[in-house]
């Protein structure tokens, strides 16, 4: 199938893709690695009336340690991400979702600034990006202003970003001390989609849960902050009974949408099953 | 729409063109090119059939757009075997193994199997397998296509190591 036609532009500048946004208006779809986009417009799900291709712009992507954080270009791919020997120390939990998602040539060509912007909640990196408290650097006509990931994913392919905004970075926070992670996911097949995946990342001193955050994909309209599990391990000892107790809680205010593969209740299920499993290997309990 | 003036070097050789945006890189090289040994499966970036190397890296060419290969470098199929019509060690194994049975998946197969070896020379069983899941293939079950492989692993590590070029 191929798509509806449109116009092209090839900026080779931020401000230039800038211009093109405020020129365009909702008739404007940035594209960057299109592993988001063009399958949705030759189903013709979309179909914007130009394509502004940030592939032409230079140094865009880059894994870059700037000390407490680490700042990453839009342009990044999920190869890049999988295989940086700096993420794999110091956010683990991201080289390792990021060797999850699609397959081997989907992760050559998807992006980071992609798959955030595109914000489908079946998406991985939304999840990890709010599980690591990232945040989100979106660039317009009046600058940089920074989004947290928690605020950034606002409903289905909807994000905080405005019509002529562009995202120009991602920033993720890590400390000195290794943090205990998981990604469980949860697939019908080989490179699928979620059904449900969940991201843990705890901060431990000693025995000691000190902070928690487990974030949920694919089970509403954004990515699933479980806000009553994170409250369940915070300042809890790691073991296998707050594990149990805090997973049972996982599906607590959950409304997914029924889907062909997946009813709400199987999707509940799945959430505090894979929460306890994401649990049991981050604490290495298993 | 206007058209769009682009220079893809395609198996060594250059290419210049004026295409659609629309124009998928699957379309552009079997049909403005004629190089039709990629083929089309699924066309919804799962199968893998019409997989291509863009700049030497496994990509699926019916979720690229021709305008993106521009001024980049893509290899098919045809630009494996050498100029005298000596097979490269893949299409070699895919051969000897029996590593296909109707063809059809072969092209993107051996394109990515191309590319996995290229990252990792030595693969396991289980690197083999998830560095082809992104390819399907609906008849030979998959196991003469990891014994492919593996064997076109093993003579290109010897050939690398010294031996015969």
């Amino acid at each position: 199938v191929i798509p509806a036609a449109f116009d092209y532009a090839a900026p080779s500048s931020i401000p230039e893709t800038i211009s093109l946004l405020q020129e365009h208006g909702d008739e404007a779809k940035i594209l960057a690695g299109g592993h988001s986009l063009l399958p949705l417009m030759k189903l013709r799900l979309a179909a914007p009336g130009i394509l502004i291709d940030l592939g032409r712009i230079r140094d865009l992507a880059y894994i870059r340690d700037e000390n407490d954080h680490v700042a990453i270009g839009p342009m990044t791919t999920h190869y890049m991400l999988e295989s940086s020997d700096f993420l794999r120390q110091r956010l683990p939990l991201l080289s390792t979702a990021a060797s999850t998602v699609g397959d081997m040539q989907v992760r050559n060509r998807g992006t980071i600034g992609g798959s955030l912007a595109h914000a489908d909640p079946a998406s991985d990196l939304p999840t990890i990006v709010t599980a690591l408290r990232g945040e989100i650097v979106a660039t317009g006509p009046g600058g940089e202003r920074t989004i947290a990931a928690r605020d950034f994913f606002q409903d289905i392919w909807t994000s905080a970003l405005e019509p002529d905004e562009v995202v120009t970075e991602i920033r993720i926070p890590y400390g000195p001390a290794p943090t205990s992670y998981a990604y469980e996911k949860f697939r019908q097949r080989a490179s699928d989609w979620a059904i449900v995946g969940v991201a843990v990342s705890l901060d431990r001193q000693n025995g000691t849960i000190d902070r928690a955050s487990v974030v949920l994909t694919n089970v509403g309209t954004t990515p699933v902050t479980a806000t009553a599990v994170e409250e369940a391990l915070a300042g809890q000892s790691a073991n296998a009974e707050t594990i149990q107790r805090a997973a049972d809680l996982a599906s607590e205010g959950l409304d997914p949408s029924p889907e062909l593969k997946a009813s709400p209740d199987y999707k509940r299920h799945l959430a505090r099953v894979l929460t306890r499993r994401a649990l049991t290997t981050a604490l290495q309990l298993s | 729409m206007n058209k769009r003036a682009i220079s893809v070097t395609v198996n060594g050789q250059q290419h210049q063109n004026e295409v659609e945006p629309r124009l998928l890189l699957i379309h552009y090289l079997r049909e403005t090119l004629g190089l039709t040994g990629s083929h089309i499966g699924c066309d919804t970036t799962s199968c893998g059939a019409c997989t291509v190397l863009l700049d030497g890296k496994a990509v699926k060419s019916c979720t690229v757009l021709a305008v993106q290969a521009d001024e980049h470098d893509v290899t098919t199929i045809e630009g494996l075997a050498g100029a005298d019509g000596s097979l490269h060690p893949m299409q070699e194994a895919f051969w000897n193994e029996h590593g296909l049975q109707c063809g059809y998946c072969t092209p993107g197969m051996i394109m990515t199997s191309v590319a996995l070896l290229d990252r990792i020379p030595d693969p396991t069983v289980d690197q083999i397998r998830t560095g082809l899941e992104g390819n399907l293939c609906r008849c030979t079950g998959y196991q003469n296509i990891i014994k492919s492989v593996q064997a076109a692993a093993g003579v290109m590590a010897s050939t690398e190591s010294g031996g015969q070029s």
